[in-house]
């Protein structure tokens, strides 16, 4: 019997397949979960990738004019706070935490949430507002800050992360 | 420790490509180096490299809001000036380390 030579293949050499995009989702509306976002989308320009932004239900806060600079952590029912849940629910403890943690935030230069955003639009990001909520919450487009590029549906955010390389991360 | 050589100068480097000593830096090496990455250095460009060096030099921490504020560029011309990462970019041609910066 013919022996049959089987040729090994040859070992793939690892791509590295960067990121080249990233799509950020913030369904929440407080304070540090719209930071997190806004760190992720501005940190993503700084290292060279695009950045899209899709803002939904209480994540609309962070793009609504009059809201998104008195944006609130939460005192009670949040373990991470050092501040017993009983006091937390005083009337005033979720501004007054929320205005220390801002003071602390500027210290490190990190910008109110405005000014982050227009830092984010001035290095090419994009912001999007869910059409859904937006309905739902009965909120017009002038109640949106002006840097806004559209109010969308699910299915034109899914086209946002087109092409290779994109990462999609929810808040 | 690695060295690099552009036209006319030979420099200390780290793995990234950011010179190792800061005081190797001339601002015909920063042609050189922008050359290389497809940036022709202009006036508003070379106040950047400045602004940055100074600071660096003053031990300030550097972030884009910062540069923003400096009355040299807005952030968007900034990241115009120096495409694919405007802070590392402009901070290798400036010849200062990576800015360990979140912001």
């Amino acid at each position: 019997m013919e022996a049959t030579t089987l040729t090994q293949p040859t070992p793939a050499v690892a791509e590295k397949h960067l990121v080249k995009k990233v799509l950020i989702i913030c369904a929440r509306g407080t304070l540090e979960d719209v930071y997190a976002a806004l760190v992720m989308a501005n940190g993503a320009l700084m290292e060279g990738m695009e950045a899209k932004m899709f803002f939904t239900f209480f994540g609309l806060d962070a793009i609504r004019k009059e809201k998104q600079d008195h944006l609130h952590t939460a005192t009670v029912g949040n373990p991470a706070i050092p501040i017993p849940t009983m006091v937390g629910g005083l009337p005033g403890m979720e501004a007054l935490a929320s205005a220390m943690m801002r003071k602390e935030m500027d210290k490190l230069d990190i910008p109110p949430v405005s000014e982050f955003m227009e830092m984010i639009v001035a290095g090419g990001g994009e912001i999007y507002a869910c059409k859904l909520a937006a309905d739902m919450f009965k909120l017009e487009r002038e109640d949106l800050i002006d840097d806004l590029v559209d109010i969308i549906t699910v299915g034109d955010m899914y086209a946002l992360a087109e092409g290779d390389g994109t990462q999609i991360i929810f808040i | 420790m690695a060295t690099l050589t552009y036209d006319l100068h030979t420099v200390d480097v780290n793995d990234e490509g950011y010179l190792t000593d800061p005081h190797q830096w001339s601002l015909e090496l920063a042609h050189e180096m922008a050359r290389e990455m497809g940036i022709e250095l202009t006036d508003t460009h070379i106040a950047v490299l400045n602004f940055l060096r100074e600071r660096y030099l003053a031990e300030q921490p550097l972030t884009i809001r910062r540069i923003g504020k400096s009355g040299i560029v807005t952030i968007k011309e900034f990241y115009g000036l120096f495409p694919g990462g405007p802070l590392k970019v402009s901070s290798k041609i400036a010849g200062i380390p990576k800015p360990a910066s979140c912001v």
